[in-house]
């Protein structure tokens, strides 16, 4: 047999066994999500025995190299394994923000002693990691932060605040950029430390946002302690380490535009039925005609999340292309929400109580607003484009 | 299947973007305009077009061809797109070596096919009749008589019609104007009594003609595929036109928009160059987001004609409105930003502002391929 058809069947096999029948069916809420990390609550026992035996055999990460507790996959290999995995519907066995952004950084520029200690731990879903960027005076305006990192021979003692920290309250570890020259030009000061959340003197505020949620947290500094050997790349060359981190986070926000299959209804179903079924076209021709352009433009958008995709695996340059798909990802799902209240009207708009399902539309569309203002916002996206890939002049 | 272009594809762009920037360059089709060219387009470039085997890019070998597919084709007609090349490869390939080999017996086949791809013959299609595009709005009748029949009506903006040796004409043999049922496609020579072509001078410089017919006798054997049959082989062939006119319409909109951005880097205002200004770097930006949508479009309608999709014409729908809507808004800002200069006949870009309206409306603009998308996807 063809070694790509014996896998195919191995991991069938294996997932018939060991994913249990409960992980079997798409995510439906958030609270189905599993973050791992040392305060990990899980939902169910099958929640955790999934996680644990998926991380057992490398397939959290699986195209990671074994010593960092991946399964070395190459490319077609992963392929099939993600599509027996959706064969089966079977849920992210662990959903994990240092896999995505930080673990792509930690292989371009950590040493190989960091990536023994801290690659395995995030591969088993052992520690959550949190992002450390933004702060109350620096936005988009990222390198102009000031949280210090002072040199105290063999620590580094850091004061400071992040804001937007995304679960910095449900974290274990965070990735954080400090500043460690005061005195150099604002990206030249910049260093990459990595700290744990437990650490003295460190402390957070969830902030409640529009939708209700608090996914966000202030976080706080206060002579926090920070071993020498957990700073990542050179000190004060910490900004290339984080331009680097970012194209994979405007990845996965990018992510956000694609078409995908419906939890529920089909939108366009909806639309037939509270607007009005004229002859089996959608009676609104206006939103008819919007529904339209918004499927098009969406579909548009996922074969170029493909294209671009395919171009990389031809030895392309990803750099560029992410700031076009975080700005039509991010404005696309938007677009989304925006149509989805249009076509439902006030039904959507419901806030608390069974009949509005918690006010789970509202909630959703309002968080979708941060989608262009996260990770970079659209205008900042928009100006990377201009002079990294049209070349236009800077003034 | 990978949304890029292979070794061969790569090759043959780069190829057919040489030789389209070294032997039809804008100023040519200049050059047609201001001398009045009857035939408005060049048949000595037509002749080397087709001994590079452009004319037969799709074909059998058995039939001329050179056997690749119809990304190839889409991948010389982007070519063409970025210089404005007049040409009939859209015309006599796109829709008529289509309508044949999809709808053609085999005699037909084995006597035209080969004969456009060395370029001996010129055929068109002619199926529009009215100012919008309407597959089933043919008022052109024709009647059955005696072993053939007689064709009467009149059709517009027959592309290259005025150059055709040959009409594909669809006209009606059943049913009433706006059916489906009823809808039959003829091959019919230029030359024959009764019919009577005028050139029509359209925005863009490029060529469409008027085509009367009065009483025109047409036998039985120049029936092309089924007799009250033809709006479902039409309409294959008119996605097939439709992913075509994208593939050229993207290479015109992505010159248009290389000279915009070269606009922006020379030209200077208030002591800056104009390039520098957010107002216009944003918008320069979300030009070429939209840019990056319509290229995987393309390419992707292209690929799902040569696989066979059984969704071509929702591909194809999808990929006129992303298109349509790009090249509005590529050309209307490169006017914009151009200023002045834009507005001048002596500059280029103005000729990009042309073609795109005319490509637009050729085989539905947007707003009717918006339509069409709601339908097929059944709301």
């Amino acid at each position: 047999m063809e070694p790509l058809q014996q896998f195919r069947e191995e991991t069938r096999e294996w997932l018939e066994e060991n994913c249990p029948a409960s992980m079997r069916n798409p995510i439906k809420s958030d609270e189905d999500v599993c973050w791992g990390g040392r305060k990990v609550v899980f939902q169910s026992d099958e929640q955790r025995v999934w996680l644990e035996r998926m991380a057992a055999r490398g397939w959290t990460v699986p195209d990671w190299p074994q010593e960092y507790g991946g399964a070395g996959l190459d490319r077609a290999h992963c392929k099939v394994l993600q599509q027996e995995l959706g064969r089966m519907s079977c849920r992210p066995a662990l959903t994990s923000l240092g896999i995505i952004m930080l673990a792509p950084a930690l292989f371009k520029f950590a040493t190989q002693q960091q990536k023994r200690e801290h690659m395995p731990k995030m591969a088993r879903g052992e520690i959550r990691w949190c992002q450390g960027y933004s702060e109350p005076g620096s936005g988009s305006d990222l390198a102009s932060l000031k949280t210090s990192a002072v040199d105290k021979g063999d620590y580094y003692l850091v004061n400071g605040s992040k804001i937007w920290t995304s679960y910095a309250n449900m974290a274990d570890w965070i990735f954080c950029l400090v500043r460690t020259d005061p005195q150099a030009a604002k990206r030249e000061g910049i260093s990459f430390l990595l700290f744990d959340m437990a650490s003295e003197g460190v402390s957070t505020s969830p902030i409640r946002l529009l939708s209700g949620a608090s996914p966000f947290c202030q976080t706080f500094f206060d002579n926090v302690k920070v071993p020498k050997e957990n700073l990542v790349g050179e000190v004060n060359r910490g900004w290339t380490v984080a331009k680097y981190l970012l194209q994979f986070e405007r990845n996965m926000a990018a992510g956000l535009g694609r078409s995908r299959s419906p939890r529920r209804k089909p939108i366009e179903q909806v639309a037939l039925e509270t607007l009005g079924n004229d002859g089996g076209k959608i009676a609104d021709p206006v939103l008819r005609h919007k529904l339209a352009r918004f499927q098009i433009r969406e579909q548009a958008f996922t074969l170029t999340m493909q294209r671009v995709g395919d171009e990389m695996k031809a030895g392309g340059d990803p750099g560029p292309a992410s700031s076009v798909l975080k700005y039509c990802g991010s404005e696309t799902n938007k677009d989304r929400h925006e149509l989805n209240l249009a076509i439902r009207g006030m039904d959507s708009l419901g806030w608390e109580g069974e009949a509005f399902d918690g006010g789970r539309i509202a909630r959703s569309w309002l968080r979708s607003k941060a989608n262009s203002i996260e990770g970079g916002t659209s205008e900042i996206q928009l100006n990377i484009i201009a002079k990294r890939v049209l070349g236009l002049p800077s003034t | 299947m990978s949304l890029v272009l292979n070794e061969e594809q790569l090759l043959l762009q780069s190829t057919a973007e040489d030789f389209f920037r070294d032997k039809a360059p804008v100023s040519a089709l200049r050059k047609l305009r201001d001398e009045n060219d009857t035939d408005g387009f060049s048949r000595n470039l037509w002749r080397e077009m087709t001994e590079m085997g452009w004319a037969g890019t799709f074909l059998p070998e058995r039939y001329g061809g050179l056997e690749c597919g119809f990304a190839e084709l889409g991948v010389v007609l982007q070519a063409g797109g970025r210089t404005l090349v007049a040409s009939p490869l859209f015309s006599c390939v796109a829709l008529s070596a289509s309508a044949l080999l999809l709808g053609g017996s085999e005699l037909q086949k084995e006597e035209l096919l080969p004969r456009i791809a060395s370029g001996d013959l010129l055929l068109s299609l002619a199926f529009q009749e009215g100012s919008h595009h309407n597959p089933t709005a043919v008022e052109t009748l024709a009647q059955e008589n005696g072993d053939g029949f007689s064709l009467s009506g009149r059709k517009a903006y027959v592309p290259d019609g005025h150059v055709a040796d040959r009409l594909i004409v669809v006209a009606r043999t059943d049913g009433q104007t706006g059916d489906e049922h009823g809808l039959s496609l003829f091959l019919v020579s230029s030359d024959s009594p009764g019919v009577h072509l005028e050139r029509q001078c359209m925005v863009d410089s490029r060529n469409m003609a008027e085509v009367r017919l009065d009483a025109v006798e047409v036998s039985r054997n120049e029936l092309l595929g089924e007799l009250h049959g033809g709006y479902a082989l039409l309409c294959q062939v008119l996605d097939r036109g439709n992913i075509a006119l994208a593939a050229e319409m993207l290479g015109s909109l992505q010159s248009a928009f290389g000279r915009t951005m070269d606009y922006l880097k020379q030209r200077e205002q208030f002591g800056e160059l104009i390039g520098s200004f957010q107002a216009l770097q944003h918008r320069a930006s979300k030009m070429f987001c939209e840019i990056e949508l319509s290229k995987s479009v393309v390419l992707n309608a292209l690929q799902a004609i040569d696989e066979g999709a059984d969704n071509l014409p929702l591909v194809a729908s999808m990929a006129k409105v992303q298109v349509a809507e790009t090249f509005r808004l590529v050309s209307g800002e490169a006017i914009q930003m151009f200023g002045g200069i834009g507005m001048t006949d002596e500059e280029e870009i103005g000729f990009f502002l042309k073609r795109a309206r005319v490509a637009q409306q050729m085989l539905g603009d947007e707003h009717y391929h918006l339509q069409r998308y709601a339908t097929l996807r059944g709301y």
